[in-house]
């Protein structure tokens, strides 16, 4: 019954940011009664096609077709009325209504022209039971956790007309007793008819829950599979974008091998964690980064590799273990304290947590060495000048002159901008967390061998990439995580695109 | 072309233009606006008056720059006028003969201090205990006006304490002493901010908070500071204000200033988003500010209009800065961009 | 994750509030002979009838994360025209009150079109309506205009018994009207819950289909009314005009919200919770009168204080409530929440 026709059908979905191809002719289907999972590294495309599909944005070309006919809808709004309705991970609801309201704000039964609260607290527990929840509908929906209010918001798209329920990572932040239950919640409105897409980073869940699989990869459709005819590992090497027979006859890198071999002078441990950990973020893990190290941390995104990030640079409070500093235990809990014990940290999140877009390039680079050396003793402007000129040559940023704005440079370059920040203030250990996001080939080159050159002169440099094969060919060694927890380490010849990608699909 | 352009980007450059617009609009149709006369080795007119009225509001201004370039705002400085007013008009007295009942200058320290305090009370709720900024410095917006009329004992009350007023209405090398005291003002500001990398953090806190803590800049201190400076700000206005009339009201010292300081600052070209700061541009729009109130005056328009013509141009200069506005704007007159 | 609200915690601002009002009723009882009197209770509602008018709608903007700081001016407005309509055009009573009320509801229909059209910041946007109402009422008339009409003077002087010799004056009536108006409509309306969920998150509300945009802009429109009428109301009691009446008020009329239970960061609040806040207000200014001594600018300080004691408690409760649900993600509580 099942390969009837499709309850959506996206046809060569194309849409162009600028400066970006977000979509190039991707085809989509979704059935009735399927769980369909749309899997994908960052950038490739997975948010840009929910966000077209649920009219946050339209689409340069290519059509939508929903029941066989024709839509565009151009607002959320629009596409809800569709039938099409989605529940995000940052539940969209109103924590500060009664459980009962957020199932029916907007649509409230009403009686003699006043809301009738009765019928609608009684309404809201009825459609919560075919949840199986059974809970007090009049309480502030804040009052419960974050399982409960994502199980409220399905219940507030189950009383309307509902065709289609896009679940925008839903199980991220809910623990396994959780995410079982929503499973089983998912099964029943999945077996009730309804087409339900799923998106998640956990490939575990995935293969829980899913009946068909759509592959994404920057942008272009890589295929649509059955969930029993595609293993694990054939996943990951589709959402890498490479045939799994690839794999298998990639050698290590000699060169770099030699390269790492003859290292550098050792100076020793910088730093180390023992039993880091923060409840919620990422499980404890151990970590030692020597001087002339490159510590590769592969995973996919979600598996906690930012979050181990954030607990080594202080951004986030470890709830438990501690960081060792040069032998030394040293107490990291913010930014300023692990930049001051030689931590650099360039965020993932470019435009919010890293580029002062107003500013200028020069005011950028020299804002962390500013902050270190304290607000009195202000670097003279030619001092300024000579260490932003010195930086944008030697990391080759292509500008005009230091006295543009930040904004107006491109990304890679801007990159370079956060890396020449850190590189300004001298660090010992440098955090990476994706300095290659979506630049383009020939800065990431250079953004990788400047990695390199910098592990020469003994930095330790923690390299946090999606790419794994960029991760292979700078790291010394690879730190592997898989759904927010540190599993294993390879170094030496287990170090290959393959091995990290068996230990991620086999648990080991 | 090049130099034209360069020029039109230059921040200072549009208040100007509105100042020197206003200024025309005064040549033409004020009779002897521009004339100055020299008395006793004075300078007065009233372009003169412009500068002397205007003082209470440029020194408001420029902590009210900081604060705004943190992307903060700070609606108590008019109390704090107020109470600045009171405490150092309480401390000199109002004796007829004039003889003060405490030292000028310690009256004039404790009501500084005491103006601090109130401005570090600001810094303190907005910076550590997280409230919004214009709930934080409403509560001594309400409160403040309450302290100013009780220390005066809700009386108004008159000074005679001749050298005070030199403060207010002194003049010094022909021209009025308190335009000294803002210049002081606002090149110690200048000095402070762009001498040290002080400036370059504030603006960096108001442009992206993530950003900056990431940068190890400590955001808290910095804001706590510029609530506390817009304090010590609105407490040197309050002494000017309170010489200018050698009197304190507390009912009235300070009336409505936060509005006129926001909009000094705002017209200044400093950005309510935050971010990067103008200290002249400040000065510069609370002189438009005045040349507007005094325009108003000299068409023998009662004085408390001039209100009504002010919240016309706070809504113009919010919709101009309103990235809505523009753009609405800039597909209703085709794709040209609109930069301001 | 994003937790703006607190946990059923909600319902501890509004006891707290009943609480406090009990304890400052009894405390005056005990200290002040004449204090405990079922007419001194009337009088709460007598004196503040026009404060409770405004503070309905104040309530309403505050629960949606906005604010309207041009309340007082609107009422001083609304005082104006009302005179001169009356004593110099001598109009009839019911086109000049429903002149005044159109012209309150237009004004809030105005600033709330900017604010949610362009997305100002309703602060900034609200305070230039506070000086545009205010200079608006000096071009009506710069003195005072007494009210001798008949209706006027008849509702001025009208005491309604109730409960043995106690009375209550005719705007009490129509301050309860608004008052009961404002909690149907809080509780049991549409628009009012639309309200509610636009303070809590306006993102959630505009993807839930809530009509946001429309609700927003209505809300000023509201806020306008109760402002106009609260004017109206005003000049029963003063029986005149004046172009300096309720200045400030914005402050007493956000303040007795804020008292009342009501999150200044909006999506939570009670129209209940408002009507205690203004006794607590009342019962403080009736304080201060017996005790004889204080100065009345007292009750400034006092309601500062509350506001920020207010402030702080709910910030508090706010944090602990995020710490608690980490923690603790079983339901444990029993009662049911305060709707409106």
């Amino acid at each position: 019954m099942s390969e009837t026709t499709p309850i959506i059908e996206m046809r060569k979905i194309k849409k162009v940011f600028p400066g970006v191809m977000a979509l190039s002719d991707v085809d989509f289907r979704l059935f009735r009664n399927e769980v369909h999972a749309i899997m994908g590294q960052n950038g490739a495309g997975k948010s840009t096609l929910i966000k077209v599909l649920t009219g946050v944005y339209e689409q340069d070309s290519g059509e939508i077709f929903l029941e066989g006919k024709s839509i565009r809808p151009d607002s959320p709004l629009a596409a809800q009325k569709l039938g099409i309705h989605t529940v995000y991970q940052e539940v969209n609801l109103c924590l500060n209504l009664s459980v009962a309201e957020n199932i029916f704000i907007g649509k409230e039964p009403m009686k003699f022209g006043k809301i009738d609260w009765k019928a609608m607290n009684r309404k809201s527990e009825e459609v919560l039971a075919r949840l199986n929840i059974d809970i007090d509908v009049t309480k502030t929906l804040s009052y419960y956790s974050i399982a409960i209010q994502q199980m409220v918001a399905i219940a507030r798209v189950l009383d309307s007309s509902a065709k289609v329920l896009i679940l925008d990572e839903p199980t991220s932040s809910l623990d396994e007793g959780e995410v079982e239950q929503l499973f089983k919640v998912i099964k029943k409105l999945r077996d009730d008819g309804l087409a339900i897409l799923f998106i998640t980073h956990f490939l575990d869940q995935t293969y829980q829950i899913a009946d068909r699989i759509t592959v994404l990869k920057n942008g272009e459709f890589i295929g649509e599979y059955k969930t029993e005819a595609l293993p694990k590992l054939e996943l990951i090497a589709r959402m890498l974008g490479k045939e799994l027979s690839e794999f298998h006859s990639t050698t290590h890198d000699e060169e770099k091998k030699k390269a790492s071999a003859q290292a550098v002078t050792d100076t020793g441990t910088l730093m180390s964690a023992r039993n880091l950990g923060r409840q919620g973020s990422i499980a404890p893990f151990n970590l030692n980064l020597e001087g002339g190290d490159v510590l590769g941390l592969a995973g996919l995104l979600g598996s906690g590799r930012t979050e181990m990030a954030k607990l080594l640079f202080g951004i986030d409070g470890a709830d438990q273990g501690d960081i060792f500093i040069k032998g030394r235990k040293t107490a990291i809990n913010s930014p300023r304290n692990a930049m001051m014990a030689g931590i650099g940290f360039c965020s993932e999140d470019r435009k919010n947590e890293g580029i002062f877009a107003e500013l200028t390039i020069r005011e950028n680079i020299i804002l962390a060495l500013q902050t270190r050396q304290g607000v009195l003793r202000f670097l003279s402007m030619k001092k300024q000048q000579e260490i932003a000129d010195q930086l944008i040559g030697s990391l080759g940023i292509k500008t005009p002159s230091g006295e543009n704005t930040a904004s107006q440079l491109s990304g890679g370059n801007q990159q370079k901008v956060m890396l020449a920040r850190w590189l300004a203030t001298d660090p010992m250990i440098l955090i990476l967390d994706e300095p290659t996001r979506g630049i383009d080939v020939g800065a990431k080159r250079e953004i990788m061998e400047l990695i390199l050159d910098l592990s020469k002169k003994g930095l330790g440099v923690l390299f946090i990439s999606s790419e794994f094969d960029e991760v292979i060919r700078c790291s010394t060694r690879v730190a592997v995580l898989k759904d927010k927890a540190k599993i294993a380490e390879l170094s030496g010849e287990e170090m290959t695109e393959s091995g990290i990608m068996h230990t991620i699909a086999g648990g080991k | 072309m090049v130099g034209w352009k360069s020029l039109t980007r230059n921040k200072l450059f549009w208040p100007i233009v509105a100042l020197a617009i206003l200024m025309l609009f005064n040549l033409f149709f004020t009779p002897h606006f521009f004339r100055v006369e020299i008395k006793e080795g004075h300078l007065y007119g009233n372009v003169i008056d412009i500068l002397k009225n205007g003082a209470p509001i440029m020194l408001l201004a420029i902590g009210l720059t900081l604060v705004i370039a943190t992307k903060g705002i700070d609606i108590s400085v008019g109390s704090i006028v107020a109470i600045s007013a009171g405490v150092v008009a309480m401390l000199i007295g109002g004796d007829l003969k004039g003889v003060p009942k405490f030292p000028i200058p310690y009256a004039m320290g404790v009501a500084l201090l005491i103006s601090i305090v109130a401005g570090c009370w600001n810094g303190l709720l907005v910076s550590r205990v997280g409230m919004q900024p214009m709930i934080a410095t409403l509560i001594l917006m309400v409160a403040g006006r309450g302290i100013a009329m009780v220390t005066t004992n809700a009386m108004v009350v008159w000074l005679y304490a001749k050298p005070f007023a030199f403060l207010g209405q002194g003049y010094w090398l022909g021209l009025p002493f308190s335009i000294y005291i803002v210049a002081f003002l606002v090149l110690l500001t200048a000095f402070v901010t762009r001498r040290t990398a002080l400036g370059l953090f504030i603006e960096s806190v108001g442009i992206n908070p993530t950003a900056a803590r990431f940068a190890g800049i400590n955001a808290k201190n910095i804001i706590f500071g510029v609530y506390a400076f817009s304090g010590f700000c609105a407490g040197v206005s309050g002494l000017v204000v309170c010489s200018t009339v050698m009197s304190a009201d507390g009912n009235n010292a300070g009336l409505g200033y936060e509005l006129n300081g926001i909009l000094a600052v705002v017209l200044g070209g400093t950005s309510m988003n935050g971010g990067k700061f103008y200290l002249l541009g400040s000065i510069v729009g609370a002189l438009i500010v005045q040349t507007l109130t005094t325009t108003i005056y000299a068409f023998n328009v009662p004085p408390e209009i001039a209100q009504v013509v002010k919240a016309l141009v706070v809504w113009i200069v919010c919709l101009l800065q309103s990235g809505k506005f523009r753009s609405t704007f800039a597909a209703m007159f085709g794709k040209r961009e609109l930069s301001v | 994750m994003k937790t703006k609200s607190i946990i059923n915690s909600r319902d501890i601002p509004m006891l707290v509030v009943m609480i406090l009002f009990v304890l400052m009723f009894g405390v005056g009882s005990v200290m002040f002979r004449g204090f405990f009197s079922m007419q001194n209770f009337l009088n709460l509602f007598i004196d503040n009838a026009y404060l409770i008018i405004m503070a309905v709608g104040m309530t309403f903007v505050i629960i949606s994360g906005g604010i309207d700081l041009s309340v007082g001016s609107m009422l001083a407005l609304s005082t104006m025209v009302t005179s001169s309509l009356l004593e110099k055009s001598h109009w009839n009573p019911v086109c000049v009150i429903l002149i005044v009320l159109a012209m309150g509801v237009a004004l809030g229909l105005f600033m709330g079109y900017l604010i949610r059209k362009f997305d100002l910041p309703p602060f900034i946007v609200t305070l230039a309506g506070l000086y545009f109402a205010r200079g608006l009422c000096y071009v009506v008339s710069v003195d005072t205009i007494a009210i001798n009409d008949g209706f006027w003077q008849t509702m001025a002087h009208g005491q309604i018994n109730i409960i043995g010799n106690n009375f209550i004056s005719p705007s009490v009536i129509i301050a309860i009207v608004v008052l009961i108006a404002g909690i149907f409509i809080s509780r049991s309306t549409k628009f009012g819950r639309t309200v509610f969920a636009i303070g809590g998150n306006e993102q959630s509300a505009v993807l839930m289909g809530l009509p946001v945009a429309r609700t927003k802009v209505l809300l000023y429109a509201f806020s306008g009314f109760c402002s106009a009428l609260a004017g109206i109301v005003f000049t029963f009691y003063t029986l005149s005009g004046y172009a300096l009446d309720g200045s400030g008020m914005e402050m007493d009329a956000i303040a007795t919200v804020v008292i009342g239970g009501t999150l200044l960061t909006g999506g939570v609040g009670s129209i209940l919770g408002t009507l205690f806040g203004v006794f607590i207000y009342g019962t403080i200014q009736v304080l201060i009168v017996f005790q004889g001594t204080l100065n009345s600018w007292w009750t400034r300080i006092a309601v500062g204080f509350l506001v920020c004691v207010f402030c702080v408690f709910q910030r508090i409760l706010e944090s602990r409530g995020t710490k608690e649900k980490r923690k603790d993600t079983s339901a444990k509580a029993e009662k049911t929440p305060v709707k409106g």
